[in-house]
């Protein structure tokens, strides 16, 4: 029981980071029906930027724990917001009219391009989150102890996700961004400004992603700078098992992907989590093509 | 020069114009119907109005501004809206929602709540079924609410595609009466049809346009009487 529960939670907590990024490629697809494949690259930079305000830039040392990791959360998450919304400016819209395979490239490109300089500016090599940036209290919850950094993952995640949840279906630019997903010149027609709709997707979505990133540096302890490959692979799944295009999609798809997971490492095998994974992918898709609470159909990639 | 004004308007899909020097105004106040036969290019004048498609040559004049190079988002501001052909209402959001997008460009709230009162007026149907998704409406009531949605802009020109298209006689003549309630209320409406009867008898001037040109226009009295006019259109 205590170990089925450690798993769980284990699984929550990644499945949260998995949701996190995944919420910026179902995002974006949503609004430009695009992959935005430097996605897992930007959310890389949030790791490092946030290793950087935290040590080298001396945030841990100047405030109290908690109050430095939240400050730098908010930092990372403007700052990588920042780099979302310049991404789409220089790579995406200029080549809006010119069909989609310019933009795969163009993505693709800016991954490499993106991948590159963090390689660059850090050095190939694995940097280590010291010891003293990783909170080790426990928190006991019905009888069992947990990890507290587990479970202030799961609460920043979940938060996250209800205050995105709130922002899109309660407020008029929410609606606006659901307008622009479901029919864009449609949306052009109510007087939707669909530009600012777009670089405000490339704004938020990122914005998630950095943070994410920084989360995997807590967790985990380290990062290199092709952490985006792995995690930008296993959240992308997790959006198109949610349904691509679907905000609650991706969040589910998310939660899913890492408990299965954790489950699947716990009880087993650690060495085929991975493969147990895209297993249970590959069914979900012969069942339901569409993703779990998606429309679209997946061909439309 | 007129309240909406397109001189020598050519348009083109990729290298292909569609239309070719269109001519065409409309006065203040006035209905005005656009008929022509499938493909003639109705829809795609419609959609350069909004700023959908740029022209390739020509210009469009809206209450003295120059709509040629504006955005879509700016002619709504400037009081232009439409009802799209096939509806294109947001069909996974509710008819509350769907209404409240249509008011996007409103600044003033106070003044939206109430345009959507006027419009449970015009079109109970649709406060009936206010918090039921777009998508799950019958064909008719998604054509309310496509109109509905144009009318929260709170339009001084309105721009209607098709609004009969496909609906069951007794909803056509609805719908009709509602066009008329809404230009008493002052507002201007360019109307495209295939129910050409219809249109004329509402309409008080047209136009004919065949294959991306402007072949005839006049009063809808005259163009109801004329020979041509009912023999391709009418129904002899
Ligand atoms: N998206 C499009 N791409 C290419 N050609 C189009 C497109 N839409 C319409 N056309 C062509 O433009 C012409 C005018 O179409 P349209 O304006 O829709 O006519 P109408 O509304 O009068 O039926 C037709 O020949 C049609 O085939
Ligand atoms: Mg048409």
């Amino acid at each position: 029981m205590e170990q089925f529960l450690q798993q769980l939670l284990n699984g929550i907590a990644v499945g949260g980071i998995y949701a996190l990024v995944a919420l910026g490629y179902t995002m974006v697809y949503g609004v430009l029906k695009l992959i935005n494949f430097a996605h897992g690259d930007l959310f890389t930079i949030g790791a490092y930027l946030g290793l950087t305000l935290l040590v080298s830039a001396g945030i841990a040392g100047a405030l109290p724990l908690f109050a430095a990791i939240l400050l730098v959360f908010i930092m990372v998450a403007l700052f990588v917001a920042l780099i979302g919304f310049l991404l789409e400016r220089t790579a995406y819209r200029p080549l809006r009219s010119a069909g989609r395979l310019s933009a795969v490239v163009s993505a693709l490109g800016a991954s490499i391009f993106f991948q590159n300089a963090i390689m660059l500016i850090y050095e190939p090599r694995v940097y280590v989150f010291p010891d003293f940036l990783r909170p080790t209290f426990t928190i006991s919850l019905f009888g069992f102890t947990f990890p507290g950094i587990r479970l202030f993952i799961v609460g920043v995640s979940i938060l996250l996700m209800l205050l995105l949840w709130a922002f899109i279906q309660k407020t008029r630019v929410g609606t606006a961004i659901q307008a622009v997903a479901i029919d864009q010149d449609a949306a052009r027609l109510v007087g939707i400004n669909v530009n600012k709709i777009i670089s405000l997707v490339f704004l938020i979505g990122p914005g998630l992603g950095g943070i994410a990133g920084l989360m995997v540096g807590l967790y985990y302890g380290q990062i290199d700078f092709t952490m985006g490959w792995g995690y930008g692979l296993k959240a992308f799944i997790a959006a198109i098992l949610g349904g691509i295009g679907n905000i609650p999609g991706a969040m589910l798809g998310g939660f899913l992907l890492g408990i299965i997971e954790a489950l699947a490492a716990g009880y087993i095998s650690m060495a085929w989590k991975d493969a147990i994974a895209f297993f249970v992918l590959i069914v979900i898709l012969i069942v339901r093509p569409t993703g779990i609470l998606g429309e679209r159909t997946a061909e439309k990639l | 020069m007129a309240f909406l004004t397109l001189s020598n308007l050519s348009v083109c899909y990729g290298n292909v114009e569609v239309l070719h020097g269109i001519n065409l105004s409309v006065e203040e106040g006035e209905i005005v119907t656009i008929l022509g036969s499938n493909g003639a290019g109705k829809s795609t004048t419609l959609l350069t109005i909004s700023g959908l498609l740029s022209p390739r040559s020509g210009n469009i004049f809206f209450n003295g501004k120059d709509l040629t190079a504006m955005p879509s988002h700016e002619i709504v501001g400037l009081g232009i809206a439409q009802s799209p052909e096939g509806r294109r209402v947001f069909s996974t959001l509710t008819v509350l929602n769907n209404l409240r997008l249509g008011a996007y460009s409103v600044t003033n709230r106070q003044k939206s709540q109430k345009t959507i009162e006027w419009i449970y007026e015009l079109f109970p149907r649709l406060y009936e079924r206010r918090n039921q998704l777009a998508g799950t409406l019958s064909g008719g009531e998604q054509q309310m609410l496509a109109i509905g949605r144009a009318l929260m802009a709170e339009p001084r020109l309105l721009l209607l595609d098709e609004p009969s298209l496909g609906l069951a006689p007794l909803l056509v003549s609805s719908i009709f009466s509602t066009i008329r309630a809404v230009n008493k209320k002052g507002v201007t409406v360019l109307l495209v049809e295939q129910n050409a009867n219809a249109a004329l008898k509402l309409a008080k001037r047209g136009y004919v346009l065949e294959t991306g040109r402007v072949v005839l226009e006049d009063t809808a009295e005259r163009l109801l009487s004329n020979p041509s006019v009912r023999e391709a259109y009418l129904g002899g």
